[in-house]
């Protein structure tokens, strides 16, 4: 592995560019490798990983039993990688991906300050997921934050919520995270379950198979682990912070009753979604998804986009966890490998079939889950009006709702000239899907309908000073030369 | 506003800022109208550009059409019901040099022989008052002070809004395909059937060239995509539009912070899949000239860029005004990335014109005889 710490250690262009250092980056970028073809990881995280497997190779956490055995399994793909011939870039952000004139593409990438533009001859998006938005009233307040985060506190930094924690939602994720809390030493004084009770008769068809999945024995345990030492809500139907500097408690309904739990720390979860937004600003296809209700890139059986050139691997085409993202990273890019001409389709084919047998074993009961654990419509579309939605541009439920009626705006991205929401920083990432519920409900019609925002380069943001310096492309001085 | 009827007094092609405003007009004064809009309104160009609202350094033939919308512009809250996002803080040229200045000299003078007095010769005093972050170099300018910017689909659905509450019958997600004579009638053929007029509007932006070619006028229309880019919210430090002469730039800031950057700069159009790439190598320069002119900007984060798609004819002047070839055919595009000030007013002397036959605004220099008659 060739390690590249500046920028200008870039030796373009690649064959195949590959975004993000999660397992399906990782796997991706070592099966295309070990190929022969030259390869370049980058990925924004100083260490590789992912979210799933974060600061597997440097974090402070020593008992292994604390972030639990699945954790671990990040270090073989690490290792993997390290023996191949591939570039790693840590720390460097891909702010842009866009088709060239030529069949390629160019990628615009940052690292240490400093930007730049390549240009490859195939992508590999394999950005992840991220949470689904929880906007419940108070969730702005210092204090509350969402349970992912604590994860990333926990794994880079061995750190845990100081004080009274209660954690809240839904999902598989959330028995896990208050686990690896507890086992951490968190005082977590409450954990609420907000899975709606009839979400059982709509995952009820899908169960068998999820009874033959390696899903029920992790679940059985990280349940059993939980369930045993701390003090499980179910049934919660409505949630709201409380405190006016930072969260002094929440304030929870279930069975219609409402009472106010005291706590320092509050963690919110709702399961995980698509990580879109680079996608999107590529200009791939997406969808809604109905079964894990949120949208997706549109991808086929190798996992290649609408955009002939870049394939979208791991849980950013779908959420189907950390073990499946590592055998879509591999199919994808033997599927690159074939694209540059380096394999004919049958060796694709060939070289692929172990990992389709156990990506569909791999996958087998996730849509229990996703049934299961899909929120409730009130937690989606928040009902009281003063909810924060869009957090950069603090836009609230009432507003959306009123704007969406009284003006017949239709879409989201017609939203933003009225209300900016989706306009700051963060590029909808926390408002997108919960602004699109809001429209739908109003205008009566389905989130698939409604559509969502059209996002735009740069992903993540870079400095004016950064853009200025931009050396022209290899590909535009040759250009020059011509 | 989708009724059932097939046919109006006039059917818009096109639901920009140009077209709804056009539709709008025509409503007022009492003739019905079908706007027919593939998309939604406001989707290119119009929902998209910078949203300058600007008199300053007009081409000459523009200004009695500009002169007209600015006074739209000023009441725009009376007219269509919403303020649009107005501001009225005054539009800057920053010349960069002496030489740069003296040829904003040239052309003050020159608009002052013409009896147009909309733009004023500032020295550098008054633009340090005007502009205090500008760079020290730069020795003077010219002001337009009536000038500003307004948010651009706010604004083009403001008019739209009105147009269907004074029973436009707007129809949006509606692709026209061809549009052919029939009898005294024009019929637009759409995806979702024909629809007829004895006087339609071709306001179709980037894609009014396929209107006009099939009513026989072919345009030498160019379809670009001018890219713009905007920063997290800096503190305030800036009131008027500023734009240069010598290099590309206009740029604003707005009451929350934001910074819109722009210029003209032209990134990629795949028009058929409503879809532009951006050319970041150019944004770079972009980015320089202001990095160059305002020290402050330097450490500013670009949170977004964007392209709209555009048309721009080869003198970049609009093709506006009655058909060359056809009764009861109008023409409005091609405003070639300065048409969203010209909106208001344009609708206005276009609807006069449908209406009356003529109009006291001269649009003398933008028919499109000057592309079909050769």
């Amino acid at each position: 592995m060739i390690a590249i710490n500046a920028i200008d250690q870039l030796a373009e262009p690649y064959d195949i560019a590959i975004v993000g250092a999660g397992p399906a980056g990782l796997a991706a970028a070592a099966r295309a490798a070990e190929l022969g073809l030259s390869v370049l990881l980058a990925d924004e995280n100083p260490a590789p990983g992912g979210q799933i497997y974060r600061a597997v190779t440097t974090t402070p956490v020593a008992k292994r039993d604390v972030l639990g055995e699945d954790y671990w399994k990040g270090g073989a793909l690490v290792e993997r990688l390290t023996k191949t011939t591939a570039s790693y870039a840590p720390g460097c952000t891909v702010w842009s991906v866009a088709p060239d004139e030529e069949g390629g593409f160019e990628l615009g990438l940052s690292l240490g300050g400093r930007a730049r533009l390549i240009s490859a001859g195939q992508i590999i998006l394999a950005t992840g997921a991220q949470e689904r938005p929880f906007p419940i009233p108070g969730w702005t307040l210092p204090g509350v934050m969402t349970a992912g985060a604590a994860q990333i506190a926990l794994k880079s930094s061995g750190l845990v919520p100081s004080g009274r924690t209660v954690i809240a939602g839904c999902g598989p994720l959330l028995y896990l995270l208050a686990g690896q809390l507890a086992a951490a030493g968190a005082d977590i004084v409450a954990v609420l379950d907000t899975t709606p009770r009839r979400n059982w008769l709509s995952a009820l068809p899908a169960l068998p198979d999820f009874l033959r999945s390696p899903y029920l024995a992790k679940g059985l345990k990280l349940m059993a682990a939980a369930r045993g030492k701390l003090s499980f809500r179910t049934g919660v139907t409505a949630l709201a912070a409380q405190g006016a500097d930072k969260v002094t408690g929440v304030t929870v309904t279930r069975g219609g009753k409402t009472e106010t739990i005291a706590c320092d720390a509050l963690l919110l979860h709702h399961g995980v979604i698509p990580g879109i937004n680079l996608s999107n600003a590529a200009g791939c296809a997406q969808h809604f998804d109905t079964v894990q209700h949120c949208w997706t890139p549109t991808v086929d059986d190798w996992f290649a986009s609408s955009i002939p050139g870049i394939a979208i691997a791991g849980d950013g085409a779908g959420i189907g966890g950390a073990e499946s993202a590592a055998l879509r990273g591999e199919i994808a890019a033997l599927d690159a490998v074939r694209r540059l001409g380096h394999l004919t389709e049958g060796q694709r084919d060939s070289h692929a079939a172990p990992a389709r047998a156990e990506l569909a074993r791999s996958l087998r009961g996730r849509r229990f889950l996703d049934l299961l654990y899909r929120p409730a419509e009130t937690f989606l579309a928040p009902p009281a009006n003063e909810t924060i939605i869009c957090r950069c541009e603090e836009v609230t439920a009432g507003q959306i709702r009123d704007t969406a009626s009284r003006l017949g705006v239709t879409g989201p991205n017609q939203m933003k000239a009225f209300l900016r929401c989706g306009m700051g920083p963060c590029q909808g990432r926390l408002c997108g899907p919960t602004v699109v519920e809001l429209i739908a409900q109003v205008h009566g019609v389905s989130p698939a309908d409604t559509g969502y925002y059209r996002l735009r380069p740069p992903v993540k943001p870079i400095t004016l000073a950064e853009l200025a310096a931009l050396p022209p492309s290899e590909a535009a001085v040759k250009a020059v030369v011509r | 506003m989708s009724g059932d009827a097939r046919s109006a007094d006039i059917i818009v092609i096109g639901g920009g800022i140009h077209g709804c405003s056009t539709a709008l007009h025509c409503a007022m004064r009492g003739l019905s109208v079908i706007l027919i809009e593939k998309d939604h309104a406001g989707r290119h160009a119009s929902g998209v550009n910078a949203g300058g609202v600007r008199q300053l350094a007009r081409h000459v033939a523009e200004i009695p059409l500009s002169n007209a919308s600015m006074a739209l512009w000023h009441r725009i809250a009376d007219l269509v019901d919403d303020d649009c996002g107005f501001t009225c803080d005054g539009q800057v040229l920053v010349a960069e040099d002496d030489e740069d200045l003296g040829n904003c000299r040239t052309r003050v003078d020159d608009l002052t022989l013409r009896g147009f007095h909309h733009e004023e010769l500032i020295d550098a005093t008054e633009l340090r008052r005007l502009v205090p972050a500008v760079s020290d170099a730069c020795p003077g300018g010219v002001v337009s002070r009536r000038d500003g910017a307004a948010i651009p689909l706010r604004a083009t659905q403001a008019f739209k809004r009105k147009a269907a509450s004074l029973g436009a019958d707007i129809r949006e997600g509606v692709r026209v395909t061809r549009v052919v004579r029939d009898g005294a009638n024009w019929r637009v053929e759409t995806g979702e059937g024909a629809f007829l007029a004895p006087r339609i509007v071709n306001a179709a932006g980037a894609w009014a060239d396929r209107i006009a070619a099939d009513l026989g006028e072919p345009v030498p229309l160019d379809v670009i995509a001018p890219m713009l880019m905007i920063t997290a919210a800096m503190p305030a430090f800036i009131k008027p539009v500023v734009i240069l002469r010598k290099r590309k730039l206009s740029f604003k800031q707005f009451a929350n912070g934001t910074v819109l950057i722009g210029g003209g700069y032209l990134g990629r159009a795949i028009r058929d899949e409503n879809r532009t790439v951006l050319d970041w190598s150019k944004l770079a320069t972009n980015a320089k000239t202001v990095w160059d002119l305002f020290p402050i900007m330097r450490g500013a984060p670009i949170t977004r860029a964007w392209a709209g798609i555009e048309a721009r004819m080869p003198d970049d002047l609009p093709v506006f005004g009655p058909s060359a070839k056809h009764e009861g055919v109008f023409h409005q595009f091609g405003f070639s990335a300065h048409g969203f000030q010209l909106g208001p007013g344009a609708g206005a002397v276009m609807a006069e014109i449908i209406a009356t036959g003529s109009s006291n605004v001269p649009i003398d220099g933008l028919q499109i005889s000057r592309f079909t008659h050769h």
